[in-house]
């Protein structure tokens, strides 16, 4: 491997020649044939395997037909409408529009040509004009001029794809086998991605596949953790394999910045978004829905930024990503979109909207699906005499479940339970005279009849909410309360022993330096973190034993990661800061396992495990004969320590004797050239730390003699 | 034990000093004035006064009579110990970074920075045993490496001379031809600029310190890379325990970097690494800037560091030092 450089080194490489590095254009820059330096290409399989499409040089023109036929004496007035239909759309070239002419009927023949300057013009005007009603019987159809070869290539017959046989895949599940039931996690450093397995017995990671530059801007594991993805300028990738890492399929898409998996990882939706040619619009947005297994496009949206930003938090800035959020389970049936009033709910059979239409919502600024049920949950702000609203609405039938209004309010948030059995809604409200807010809760309990609701206010309703979190699986929440560097944290219960309906507090923790919850994807263990301006202090606390467990710090932590079994947590230091980069693997009542420094580090992501196979019932039992199964990997764990301090006894052994058996030959070498060092000396015997004698020298030196005659007086 | 903070320097420490009895500390800093202390209890005896610019190293003679400071003023000055007096002055046409005094003090070794149209050099010199006699020729002058030389000491017998700076290579030179004898290896040595470099008590290995964030042990003979010690923290300065097995890194974020939020960012301790294990030990915290430099007393039984925050730190261990195991 060549030595890999980095940014920065670049960028002071760039400095000491004097060159502005974002004034290169990185894509110019083209590679002597066979010189890759030490960077492998993504590229293999592009050049042995499909022919490399050649620009015809054609894909700025295009075709419009469904004009009308018009005589000559109407042709003037026809190519000024194409004219001024087509100029707004981008710039025509000189001679550009070229509508021909029957020589017979000397009319027209009912399609013309325009070529713009950029292919990107084309694509736009294909976009918007394709289905541009002229009038009642035309039509615009428009083709791209270079698609029109393969149009021309469809054979006229249909012919039967050729069948092949099927080569049965790998086992891309095969790290859940492993031994051990170790986990994979994924981390990005300078330019090495690397997996690794999560060795917390041998108190260090264990590595399983790494590769320079082996994704452009980040890497994301697919929700049930089948897949790593990759994003590079030419589009995104997947990888997996029983042992390796391979390329599993590829989906092309252009400049893409953004992916986001369905949660079932059926689908994989890539985003792009790029300048326009027209510095006044709106940046254009692209996003296409591949299917993950087969690579195959099966929705695309395209439009401009505009479109895709609205909803409240996009705002002006940009599409807030996913734009698409899916409903839960692993069907992954619907996903859904927020647009200016309304809502765009699709379905994977077909990919279209639901009954064909969205669901027109007034004013609509927020909504979330639950996680495991079609169920939607939506926002609407105050509007004029209307009371702010947060709805429940089921998918596909498109009915409101319930509905709660809310008065004076400022902002809201939802928050699912994981298991979709409770919604809680935190409302921000004016008080009376306008000038400050509070902030209470809305509790949904889906599961019960009618969808009961509970109004929930914090004992001091002043304090200001930092942070929210349901535990999973659980029916306990965790709030972060308080107005004061060091804010309280309050747990409480939606479920209690004589099911009076009631919220019940568990208890209330003072004065925590903490500004973000972690609860363990098991529930019961929560980690209390002050991150950011707090340095990463963590807390890790045990929910049921109202008890903490242990305190520790990972100074600078910007990043908390629970694995997907409870069992172990991850804090890691990201490159947001310059120093101390890096991760702490800890166990989940908060013991240090070990700690990897690594400088420009970037990613950690736990390999997530899909959902355990086993029913209610299973579990149940194993947890009631968890003592018996317990014993045997004691007396694993026991082997596995004992080897470790062994290893670790000789290793030091082995140092210890190396360095022995180095200085002892030293010490030979070094006796033999005594007597030079004593020549070089003038003789004096005394090598190093001899016994010297101390003489004690007194020296009297005589500062200032001074005299002073005294008168003296009776 | 308490540390005892001595307050003597007005801008950053960049060396200390013991001499061989250990009971005098010598320091060198920023300001143009090399002190020297008692290294019992930090009382400051006198100062050195002559130089013009910030004084990077000294080192002090066997007899503890004669000390050699190099200093930015493009000067390496000769002083008596006893009187503060200057005894010579070497004049460079650059500035002088690393003195080191060979066995027998009768040769000296000092090392200039690139300036202007010059190169770094290694400049070997004789001294007079009467300062009288003192000639300001150089027995042999070295040119070759790039970069700042920022730190050059004596091999065994006076044969080699050892050499690392900026370009994060460490060289041993031939000190009668000054030839290049050897070279650090690329992949196995450092790959940041060596900032500090220290012998061991008996010259069989020597530790380097730099500042991508290790430090390496090497053979002083062979040059064969023994140990290295991986920590946080850019390495400013090194030293080693003549006593156990220890050795003491020091540094810190660039004193450019450091944050105003809070002092563990730094990281400014002075880090204990077991010599043979490579294994960390513990640390001593205290200072508000980046470590620049660190010395053992020959004793073994007390170490001191100075800093960027202009304070040398004087530390005299617990007995529980001494039994510490891992």
């Amino acid at each position: 491997m060549a030595d890999v450089m980095v940014m920065n080194d670049i960028q002071e490489t760039a400095d000491r020649l004097g060159i502005d590095l974002a004034s290169v254009d990185f894509d110019a820059i083209r590679l002597p044939p066979g010189q890759d330096f030490g960077i492998l290409s993504d590229d293999e399989d592009i050049h042995q395997g499909d022919n490399v499409e050649l620009d015809s040089g054609f894909g700025n023109i295009i075709i419009v037909d469904n004009l009308p036929v018009v005589p000559r004496e109407k042709f003037e007035k026809l190519e000024g409408v194409i004219r001024k239909i087509y100029s707004q759309i981008g710039l025509i070239k000189d001679d550009g529009l070229w509508m021909p002419i029957d020589p017979e009927t000397q009319k027209t023949m009912g399609y013309c040509f325009i070529e713009f300057n950029t292919p990107l013009e084309a694509e736009l005007a294909r976009e918007k004009t394709n289905g541009y009603k002229l009038d009642r019987s035309h039509i615009f159809a428009l083709n791209v001029f270079d698609e029109f070869d393969t149009f021309m290539k469809v054979p006229d017959e249909w012919a039967p794809p050729e069948s092949k046989p099927y080569t049965p895949g790998e086992n891309l599940q095969q790290w859940l086998t492993d031994e051990k039931a170790r986990d994979h996690f994924v981390i990005r450093a300078g330019s090495d991605t690397e997996v690794l397995w999560n060795d917390a017995r041998h108190l260090k990671p264990d590595p399983v596949y790494k590769r320079a530059f082996w994704t452009e801007s980040y890497v994301q594991w697919s929700p049930l953790g089948t897949y790593l993805a990759t994003v590079h300028r030419q589009g995104a990738a997947v990888w997996g394999g029983a042992s390796t890492f391979n390329r599993l399929m590829r989906y092309a898409h252009p400049q893409v910045k953004l992916i986001d998996f369905s949660p079932g990882e059926r689908y994989l939706i890539t985003y792009s978004s790029h300048e326009p040619s027209n510095p006044r619009d709106a940046n254009r947005v692209v996003m296409n829905i591949f299917d993950v297994r087969t690579g195959k496009v099966m929705r695309d949206f395209k439009g401009s930024a505009d479109e895709f930003s609205v909803g409240g938090t996009g705002g002006v800035t940009g599409v807030s990503w996913p734009a698409f959020r899916w409903a839960g389970g692993k069907e992954d049936k619907y996903f859904a979109r927020i647009g200016k009033n309304i809502i765009s709910v699709y379905e994977t059979e077909t990919f279209s909207l639901i009954d064909k239409k969205s669901l027109k919502i007034e004013n609509v600024v927020d909504f979330c699906w639950s996680p495991t049920d079609p169920i939607l949950a939506i926002f609407v702000p105050e509007l004029g005499d209307h009371p702010a609203r947060v709805s429940l609405i089921q998918i596909p039938s498109k009915d409101e479940l319930r509905q709660k209004n809310l008065f004076s309010v400022s902002d809201c948030k939802m928050y699912w339970q994981s298991n979709g059995d409770y919604l809680a809604v935190k409302v921000d409200r004016y008080t009376k005279t306008k000038k400050s807010t509070y902030t209470g809760f809305e509790l949904f309990r889906i599961r019960e009849r009618d969808i009961p609701i509970e109004v929930f206010e914090l004992e001091n309703k002043n304090d200001k909410i930092i942070a929210f979190a349901w535990e999973p699986k659980g029916h306990r929440f965790a709030v972060i309360h308080g107005d004061n560097p060091r804010p309280d944290i309050s747990f409480y219960s939606l479920r209690s022993a004589n099911n009076t309906e009631k919220v019940k507090k568990l208890t209330t923790l003072k004065g925590k330096q903490a500004n973000a919850l972690f609860w363990s994807p098991s529930g019961h263990y929560i980690i209390l973190a002050g991150l950011k301006g707090l340095n990463g202090q963590l807390e890790f606390y045990n929910v049921d034993e109202l008890e903490t467990m242990a305190t520790a710090e990972h100074f600078m932590a910007t990043d908390i990661e629970w694995d997907p079994t409870g069992r172990y947590v991850a804090t890691a230091v990201t490159s947001v800061h310059e120093m101390e980069n890096g991760f702490n693997i800890w166990s989940f009542n908060g013991k240090l396992l070990y700690r990897i420094l690594k400088d420009h580090f970037f990613q950690f992501l736990w390999r997530p495990r899909p959902p355990s196979f086993l029913s209610p019932e299973k579990e149940e039992e194993i947890a009631k004969n968890l003592k018996k199964y317990t014993k045997k990997y004691e007396a694993e764990d026991q082997d596995v320590s004992l080897l470790l301090s062994e290893q670790d006894r000789e290793k030091r052994k082995m140092l210890k004797d190396e360095w022995e058996k180095w200085l002892n030959e030293w010490k030979l070498l070094h006796e033999e050239e005594k007597l030079e060092r004593q020549k070089l000396r003038d003789g004096e015997v005394s090598d190093e730390e001899e016994e010297y004698e101390a003489k004690e020298v007194e020296v009297e030196e005589i500062l200032d003699v001074k005299e002073e005659v005294l008168s003296f007086e009776e | 034990m308490r540390p005892i903070l001595m307050k003597g320097h007005e801008r950053p420490l960049t060396f200390l000093k013991y001499n061989r009895d250990g009971d005098l500390l010598f320091s060198c800093g920023k300001d143009h004035n090399p002190t020297v202390w008692f290294a019992d209890n930090g009382e400051r005896l006198g100062t050195y006064r002559g130089h013009n610019g910030a004084v990077w190293c000294c080192d002090v003679s066997r007899d503890s009579m004669m000390l050699i400071t190099g200093s930015a003023d493009q000067s390496a000055k000769l002083w008596s110990v006893q009187s503060g007096e200057q005894l010579y002055s070497f004049n460079f046409g650059s500035p002088a970074r690393a003195v080191d005094l060979a066995v027998g003090d009768k040769l000296a070794v000092i090392t200039t920075d690139p300036f202007m149209d010059s190169p770094s050099a290694i400049h070997v010199k004789i001294i007079a045993r009467d300062p009288a006699d003192q000639i300001g020729e150089s027995v042999l002058t070295i040119k070759g490496p790039q970069g700042r030389i920022n730190r050059a000491v004596w091999g065994a017998l006076n044969t080699t001379i050892i050499s690392a700076g900026e370009d994060a290579v460490v060289r041993i030179w031939d000190s009668e031809t000054g030839k290049l004898l050897k070279e650090s290896d690329k992949e196995s040595g450092h790959k940041k600029t060596i900032t500090a470099l220290t012998k061991s008590a008996d010259g069989s290995h020597f530790l380097t310190g730099s500042l991508d964030k290790s430090a390496k042990l090497w053979d002083m003979r062979t040059l064969t890379l023994i140990k290295t010690y991986v920590t946080e923290r850019p390495v400013n300065a090194v030293t080693m325990s003549p006593l156990l097995n220890h050795v003491v890194l020091g540094g810190g974020q660039d004193a450019s970097n450091v944050t105003t939020t809070d002092h563990r960012a730094g990281k400014f301790e002075a880090k204990f690494y077991d010599k043979i294990l490579q294994e960390e030990i513990g640390g001593v915290k205290g200072h508000f800037g980046p470590i620049n430099a660190l010395a053992f007393n020959p004793d073994g039984k007390s170490f001191s560091s100075g800093g960027e925050d202009g304070y040398v730190r004087l530390h005299h261990f617990d007995p529980d030092y001494f039994h510490i195991k891992i």
